[in-house]
């Protein structure tokens, strides 16, 4: 990491966590403010003004999903939420509410900091532009003129099919809920029609994964939603611009 | 010689009662010989007493009648407020029974022992009240005068020629804890009297006079001291009985006591009390139905059920025995009894009748040879105390409730004589035909033969009439002279009197059949009855269906609606909650039955308790308590009052206690065998969890303290190692916990499942790309045909369960095996299987596999608690689904499970053909 250390807030009431997070991201450059409870958390990243933020969904003062709220009334820093398992339903409320992602409880170093990569990136550069083009795997898609290749052959898209795979190449790396992909690709009015979501994924796989039944691309976040997998090698790790 | 030991019955009897009494409030008395004599104020002072030691004492009750003294000495003590019962424009002041138990003083008072309720109290009588109080712990001063104990209550008739009504069971003053005499010589109480310092009810007055009278009061102080002292005597045998210092042995008296529907019964029945009393014995009322007896009318039998009742209320057992013959019926029933006394009536019939047509008494005299009979004078004198002495007794019991009278049994008695006159013009029209063809011997014959006719049809009466006027008949148109009474040949005067008494005896001899064919046929439909209704029971599975069976046959056998009520957690008796059914009684008194209930005692119509209410609650009494109520409202007391009959609604309660008992005794097992299941279980998750647990614990513990105090002198490849080792350990043991959790939560039935509809796809893809690094050293073949149907199931438990597939085969499998995956459909299930080329599964344990905590292997590398496929299982059952294994050709497991088909999966609207290329 270079310039100034990006600064995160953790807020998390388990000591040992936050010894372990504080630990393995000090040593990876990052500046971090500790919090014990929601309502601490809340003033800490008001004046410490973090650049990501990460919140356990089990705090004992507060509902996670209300810190988030709370949060997203002044800021868009991303959020990383924890949560224990067997959490779904809470997660994918912390997510709706404005969460950029989440990691399950007992979690790896690297997962973690890979998610806090992507998670600045978007912060960084929010959205995609229009004229880039995008490539991950065998996959390539020329987002100016709409086309898609895989193995550098064109792959002929619906324009629901499109729609869906450029909204996920436009949250890259982060998870995306149902709900979230349906009022994107579909409008709100689809939002209790998930089989829908879960057919045209099917059909994009088919079209774009050499194994559709073990993708490699189009992941799928069980109970939650889906990701798009940003970094495959052999091609770049990140967008082409 | 035989050591002679004490009865163990005897002791356990007395123990039983020591402990009834602990329990028990203590009952004193204040007894005095009459009215006056000063029994209130001594209860009164003995309260002030009790309470200067500090004893709560209150007063339920207490007649001051106006006295200055008594007056001021109730002033200390607290009085209960009297409930105020509004009686046909009157107001009645009565003892409030449940202020006083709401209240629960150690001690209360209340006064005059035999007084009657006002109708709509709980209990027709204050003693009934005052033993519900000592029931509830409380002890209780009482007073009673000695003319209203129930077994002198004749005497002191007898002596002053007026009778109270109002009369206290003597088994109430036997049981009295204290019983203190209050005496006063019989000069002093008519002085008090002069000065008006007793308490008189005006209209009475004459009566009263008569009854103060100096002998009177010296006979009645004499009886209620010798009262005391039968009492005291009896005392001092228990004592000694206690103590095992007799010298003679109770010789095991037992006095059974003859009645008859006569008003000598009640004579009878008091002189057998007396007699056992004074004996120290038990005594057996019984009664026997003839069939003569039995054509007795409703009022009589009311009369025998009223007697029967003062038997039982006197403490002597009661029996109706049923026979042809009374007299050997009796014996033997004396005899299995082990009776060594008899107490009967005087025979009534006297002279040539008893000579002739033999007597009972005779009979017994003649057959009991082992036994003491007691004969009780039936002369007119006796009885002529008795007129109005029924009545009195009927009255006196009135709250029996018994006084509807059977209709109709007049309306059917003269058309059944117009039947025998009727048969014997028939009789006569044909001996007419047969006159001057036959003999007129034979047309005696047909006369016997109508006689007969009208016997077996139609009764004794009419038999007797039809006899009469057959030999009427015979003489006024056959014999000569024709068409007159006179005879000229004195020998058919034979001919009437053989014919008469021939009739006579055929006609009695075909009813007493024709009777005894009635009785066995009811009989045998009783029996019917009660084996239908075990029957029934016994093959009830449960308390509701043993319900609904007793209340149908109780409905049958009694005539009347019934009702099973069970108390819920709580002990508060509740209605069931199952529909109701025909036989049902839908307006039973919960209050009743509560009562019932939480006094193990029968209330309701025609007992001691709430007498008011509708219909009869009976307490179901099993062997640890009473375990329900069972209400009836019969369409007659009688069928459920009569000796024979109670013993039948008690044999029916019986059964039902019986089947309700095993009925819980089989849930109780079941219950104790699920709870050892649950421990085995219990004992085989600790044994697992130590095992899984401190395995990866001992690895962590073992590698971080090595890197900790030794990790700047490891090279970097061991330090890698350990840490390796840490995490993977870890991580073990993480999916150690995470089975744990579902399973628990799956056991909890918390599971929601959340179905969508999926494409198997992604179902399958979403669980490879869990386990993709610890698929990397097993080649995974999937195997999905192109067209499968969206499947609708908990995207996140089906996962779930082929995840812990594919984690079982990698666990079975050494590595480089191919495990492979698919999945298939048709129209009803689609099928989910992961095959491996491991060793496949130990042969005869394949359905064992998905029982918690089983292993392939008893301990040993394999970890994991056996938890997987117990939660692949119960997964998968939610889901409506089924689960098996199987072992493969050519080796290795196969593990399929199917989730049905229920609804046709959604369609979506296909979008418009318009692709994208914008060439």
């Amino acid at each position: 990491m270079s310039q100034t250390n990006p600064v995160i807030v953790v807020i998390e009431d388990d000591p040992q966590i936050r010894r372990f997070l504080r630990t393995g991201l000090h040593a990876h450059g990052f500046e971090i403010h500790e919090a014990e409870t929601g309502k601490h958390g809340l003033i800490v990243a008001g004046t410490r003004k973090p650049d990501l933020i990460i919140l356990d969904l089990g705090l004992p003062d507060m509902d996670g999903v209300d810190v988030i709220k709370k949060l997203r009334e002044w800021t868009s820093r991303p959020v990383i939420i924890l949560s224990a398992r067997n959490m779904e339903v809470d997660k994918v409320a912390a997510l709706d509410a404005g969460a950029d992602d989440y990691l399950t409880k007992p979690f790896g170093f690297d997962e973690l900091l890979a998610r806090i990569r992507v998670a600045l990136r978007h912060a960084v550069h929010p959205g995609l532009d229009t004229d880039s083009v995008f490539k991950s795997g065998s996959v390539r898609v020329d987002l100016t003129q709409r086309r898609v290749y895989r193995d550098e052959e064109e792959i002929h898209l619906t324009p629901i099919e499109y729609r869906l795979l450029t909204t996920l190449i436009k949250y890259s790396g982060k998870v995306l809920t149902h709900r979230q992909l349906l009022t994107e690709v579909w409008g709100p009015g689809y939002v209790e029609h998930s089989h829908y979501l879960r057919i045209y994924m099917g059909t994009l796989r088919h079209k774009l994964e050499a194994d559709p039944a073990r993708p490699k691309l189009l992941l799928t976040e069980t109970g939650t939603g889906y990701r798009l997998a940003a970094d495959i090698p052999p091609a770049a790790s990140a967008p082409v611009r | 010689m035989i050591e002679q030991r004490p009865d163990p019955d005897a002791l356990l009897a007395k123990l039983n009662l020591a402990e009834a009494r602990s329990r028990r409030g203590r009952l004193k008395i204040f007894f005095g010989a009459a009215a006056g004599v000063g029994k209130t104020y001594a209860m009164l002072s003995e309260g002030r007493e009790k309470r200067a030691e500090g004893t709560d004492v209150v007063i339920g009750v207490v007649e001051t009648h106006g006295r200055v003294e008594t007056l001021a000495l109730a002033e200390g003590l607290g009085a209960l407020p009297p409930r105020i019962i509004d009686y046909r424009g009157t107001q009645l002041r009565e003892f409030d029974l449940d202020a006083a138990l709401k209240r629960c003083p150690t001690l209360i008072l209340v006064d005059e022992l035999a007084h009657t309720n006002a109708e709509g109290s709980r209990h027709p009588k204050r003693w009934n009240d005052v033993e519900e109080l000592l029931d509830a712990g409380i002890d209780v001063y009482t007073t009673l005068n000695v003319q209203h104990l129930e077994s002198l209550n004749d005497i002191v008739g007898g002596i002053t020629q007026v009778r109270v009504w109002e009369t206290v069971p003597d088994t109430v003053f036997e049981h009295a804890d204290e019983v203190e005499i209050v005496d006063l010589p019989p000069d002093d109480l008519l002085e008090r009297l002069r000065e008006g310092k007793v308490y008189l009810p005006q209209q009475a007055e004459r009566a009263i006079e008569n009854f103060f009278r100096k002998g009177n009061l010296i006979a009645l102080r004499e009886l209620a001291l010798r009262r005391t002292a039968e009492r005291v005597d009896a005392q001092m045998r228990d004592y000694r009985d206690d103590k095992a210092i007799r010298d003679i042995w109770r010789a095991g008296e037992r006095i059974l006591v003859c009645i008859g529907p006569n008003p000598i019964a009640e004579r009878l029945i008091r002189a057998g009390k007396r007699l056992a009393s004074s004996l120290h014995a038990d005594w057996i009322v019984a009664y026997v139905e003839s069939p003569r007896l039995q054509r007795l009318n409703a009022a009589a039998r009311d009369e025998l059920l009223a007697y029967l009742r003062l038997a039982e209320e006197l403490g002597a057992e009661t029996a109706t025995l049923s026979a042809q013959d009374m007299s050997a019926t009796i014996l033997e029933f004396a005899h299995r009894k082990n009776a060594t006394k008899i107490v009967l009536g005087k025979p009534t019939r006297t002279g040539w009748r008893r000579w002739l047509l033999g007597s009972i008494v005779d009979t017994i005299v003649r057959g009991a040879h082992d036994l003491d009979i007691y004969l009780l004078a039936t002369d007119k004198e006796a009885i002529a105390l008795q007129p109005g002495n029924l009545a009195l007794l009927t009255r006196s019991r009135a709250y029996l409730g018994l006084a509807e009278q059977e209709k109709g049994s007049a309306k059917t008695r003269y058309p059944r004589y117009l039947w025998g006159i009727g048969v014997t013009a028939l009789t006569t029209a044909i001996s007419a035909l047969m006159f001057g063809h036959f003999d007129l011997s034979n047309l005696v014959m047909v006369y016997l033969l109508g006689v007969v006719v009208v016997a077996a049809r139609f009764g004794r009466g009419p038999s007797v009439l039809s006899s009469v006027l057959s030999v009427a008949a015979f003489d006024f148109f056959f014999v000569s002279p024709r068409f007159s009474f006179a005879v000229s040949d004195v020998q058919y005067l034979i001919t009437f009197a053989v014919m008469l008494l021939v009739g006579l005896i055929v006609g009695t001899l075909t009813v007493n059949l024709r009777s005894e064919a009635k009785v066995s046929a009811h009989r045998e439909r009783r029996a019917g009855v009660l084996y239908a209704f075990t029957r029934a029971l016994g093959s009830a599975q449960t308390e509701e269906e043993i319900a609904r069976a007793a209340v149908k046959h109780i409905g049958d056998e009694f005539e009347g609606q019934s009702v099973i009520l069970f108390p819920d957690a709580e002990g508060r008796i509740r209605y069931p909650e199952s529909q109701s059914m025909q036989y049902s009684f839908h307006s039973a008194d919960l209050g009743v039955a509560q009562w019932v209930f939480d006094h193990a005692k029968p209330a309701g119509k025609g007992t001691d308790t709430l007498p008011g209410t509708e219909g009869v609650y009976f307490p179901i009494k099993g062997s640890s308590g009473v375990i329900g109520v069972l209400a009836l409202l019969p369409v007659n007391l009688r069928r459920i009052f009569l000796p024979e009959q109670q013993r039948l609604v008690d044999t029916f309660i019986s059964q039902l206690v019986q089947a309700i008992e095993r009925v819980r005794l089989a849930k109780e097992a079941q219950t104790a065998r699920v709870n050892a299941e649950t421990e085995s279980l219990r004992n085989s998750l600790l044994a697992a969890i130590s095992h899984d647990f401190r395995t990866p614990l001992a690895s962590i513990v073992g590698a971080s303290s090595s890197l900790i105090d030794r990790g700047t002198t490891l090279s970097e490849d061991a330090r890698r190692d350990l840490s390796k080792t840490i995490y993977e350990e870890a991580r073990r043991m993480t999916r150690l916990a995470n089975n744990l959790l579902d399973m628990a939560r799956l056991e909890a039935g918390g599971v929601k499942l959340k179905r969508e509809w999926y494409p198997i796809e992604e179902i399958v893809g979403g669980v490879l790309t869990r386990l993709q690094t610890r698929l990397e050293n097993h080649p995974v073949k999937v195997n999905l045909p192109p067209g499968l149907p969206l499947v609708q199931v908990d995207a996140v438990m089906i996962e779930q369960v082929l995840e812990n597939l594919l984690e079982n085969a990698l666990k079975y499998t050494p590595g480089g095996t191919a495990i492979e995956v698919g999945a298939e459909a048709n129209s009803r299930e689609v099928a989910f299987w992961v095959a491996d080329r491991g060793p496949g599964l130990p042969p005869g344990k394949e359905d064992l596999l998905f029982e918690k905590f089983f292993r392939a292997t008893a301990e040993g590398a394999q970890s994991g608690v056996g938890l997987g496929l117990t939660i692949c299982r119960a997964i998968v059952t939610a889901h409506g689904g089924t689960i098996d294994a199987e072992n493969r050709e050519g080796g290795g497991a196969l593990f399929r499970f199917t989730i049905p088909v229920t609804e046709a999966p959604p369609q979506i609207v296909p979008e418009e053909e318009q692709l994208l290329a914008v060439k």
